[in-house]
């Protein structure tokens, strides 16, 4: 019976998460979209602050971490690739798993690293410090004043890293591809950009959208869900960061499955 | 809903109840504040003391009652409705709670930001005026972490001032300060009070500092109204409870045998 009860437990609480960070992205959309005609206009300033934070500060790791995903992407290929004598086909692997899955999966876990863990840190300790409440009683929304300016920052953002981060992962193949596998550099960038659709970029960054939206939700709930005390700040950071992860890989199993259907 | 108070009542409190969850925390308060008064709520730690002042500025839901302010029953408001009675009411918080990563200066310049169509030239100057009134003149471009616990609390009711408020609230306005800084705050509510005829709610339990500021006192025991009146009636007051706490008497460590046995045996028939 106590196994039961806490599946039935755990289910229930799950839902009662996803509800929540619907209600907030819910909210925060709003307050975005419609918001502005209510004569509650959104805080460019705090926005841009915002871009800065998670997008250009984010470039040197990123990519740094997808010029090297992608020499590893054509070293891997290349294993199998050389047992067919088709090595010509290094450029296109990279370029399409690049611009499908890891492009967008690597920026994702780079801004989950460096803002989802912030968005949690910065709402929480606030939390604690009563910050919160007195913009409540300054009549300010926290969600239109904290939320709202880092949702807009992250939705633009990530498309634009992912797509920084595709070129990066491409180049990273590009080393391989001239070094390993006889390619001109004008050669590999021809061979990429034959293999590459359109709907392999596009899909890549409307997952990008779906990933931002989902850390910025996670790491502001988390924050607002911080209690008393410095450790619930530590706590809510770490559950940010790795529910963010969780999830993150969700929405793309949902959203590769979906494209793969609609592409057959 | 009951008739709104009389005009010169700014605040009105009726059988108010609040519960977190299970626990009720206030057991039916009913007070009135008069306009241009300072009211002091005192009681011990744990009495409910600051869940009425959360209540009252609308950070926590009452589970019955009704709140009135300005002659405007609050309680039943949305959050939106509520936020324009909250414009007309400042919180000085006990830690301060000033944004870190603004300056003292944008602190208290962003509520007129938010709310108000002034020039920013305009805003700027107002800023400066409010900062010069608690004694912080000069201090707005120093982050708040720069500054003393004293001049922190002084930044945050300049900052709870910048709408011009008709009620102010202070939560623990001397807690964790050093005598003289403490009589300074004293002080500078005495000076608001009697400069602009602000309404000042004071919730503190440091006894000297709620007899020299306050007009009437309000204390609270348990979740209930223990004694209610102007500060000689206060003094006069014959009630133990209410004796004990001015008196400075601790709590007697064993109440009775049988509690003590019960709280031995982990039996607790009496519920909180």
């Amino acid at each position: 019976m106590a196994f039961f009860d806490s599946i039935g437990r755990g289910a229930i609480g799950g839902f009662a998460y996803v509800g929540g960070l619907a209600r907030l992205t819910g909210r925060a959309a709003y307050l975005t979209v419609v918001g502005p005609f209510r004569g509650k206009p959104v805080r460019m300033s705090r926005a841009m602050h915002q871009a800065m934070a998670v997008g250009i500060e984010a470039l040197p790791i990123l990519s740094t971490i997808t010029f090297f995903v992608g020499l590893i992407l054509a070293l891997q290929g290349a294993y199998e690739l050389r047992k067919f004598g088709a090595l010509q086909y290094v450029a296109g692997g990279v370029a399409v798993s690049m611009t499908r899955e890891l492009g967008p999966l690597m920026t994702a876990i780079v801004v989950i690293g460096r803002s989802g863990s912030a968005f949690a840190a910065e709402i929480g300790t606030m939390m604690v410090t009563e910050e919160v409440d007195a913009l409540t009683t300054m009549a300010i929304n926290p969600i239109q004043f904290l939320v709202t300016p880092k949702f807009l920052a992250m939705i633009v953002m990530l498309p634009c890293l992912t797509t920084w981060a595709d070129f990066m992962g491409v180049l990273g193949g590009a080393v391989f591809g001239i070094t390993g596998a006889s390619f001109t550099f004008h050669g590999y960038i021809q061979a990429t950009v034959d293999a590459l659709l359109q709907r392999d970029i596009i899909t890549g960054l409307i997952k990008s959208v779906m990933f931002g939206g989902v850390i910025t939700a996670v790491g502001c709930y988390e924050g607002f869900q911080t209690g008393a005390g410095a450790e619930e700040v530590g706590r809510s950071t770490t559950s940010a960061v790795v529910m963010s992860i969780f999830l993150v890989i969700i929405v793309d199993l949902v959203f590769t499955s979906l494209f793969y259907m609609l592409q057959r | 809903m009951s008739q709104p108070p009389a005009d010169d009542v700014i605040l009105s409190v009726r059988d108010l109840r609040v519960r977190y969850g299970e626990r009720e925390i206030l057991h039916g308060i009913s007070f009135d504040v008069k306009k241009a008064e300072t009211l002091v709520i005192m009681g011990g730690s744990g009495c409910g003391k600051s869940t009425l002042l959360r209540t009252l500025v609308g950070l926590q839901r009452p589970s019955s009652g009704e709140i009135w302010i300005r002659g405007r029953e609050t309680s039943s408001l949305s959050h939106e409705e509520l936020d324009e009675t909250r414009k007309k009411m400042g919180l000085s918080f006990q830690g301060g709670a000033l944004f870190g990563s603004m300056t003292v200066g944008q602190n208290v310049a962003l509520p007129l930001q938010e709310h108000t169509e002034l020039e920013d030239t305009t805003i700027q100057i107002i800023m400066r005026l409010k900062l010069e009134q608690v004694g912080l003149a000069g201090f707005e471009n120093y982050n708040p972490s720069q500054l003393s616990g004293g001049m922190k609390k002084r930044a945050a009711v300049a900052r709870a001032m910048a709408m011009d408020p008709e009620i102010l609230f202070f939560d623990e306005p001397s807690a964790g300060l050093d005598p003289i800084i403490a009589a300074g705050i004293d002080s500078l509510i005495l000076k608001l009070q009697k400069a602009f005829r602000m309404t000042i709610i004071v919730v503190t339990h440091e006894l000297a500092s709620a007899f020299l500021i306050a007009d009437r006192m309000l204390m609270i025991d348990k979740g209930n109204i223990l004694a209610f009146g102007t500060k000689e009636e206060m003094q006069d007051c014959k009630i133990p409870r209410v004796r004990q706490f001015l008196d400075r008497v601790p709590e007697p460590e064993v109440a009775e045998e049988m509690d003590y046995l019960q709280m031995l045996t982990g039996e607790n028939p009496r519920p909180l």
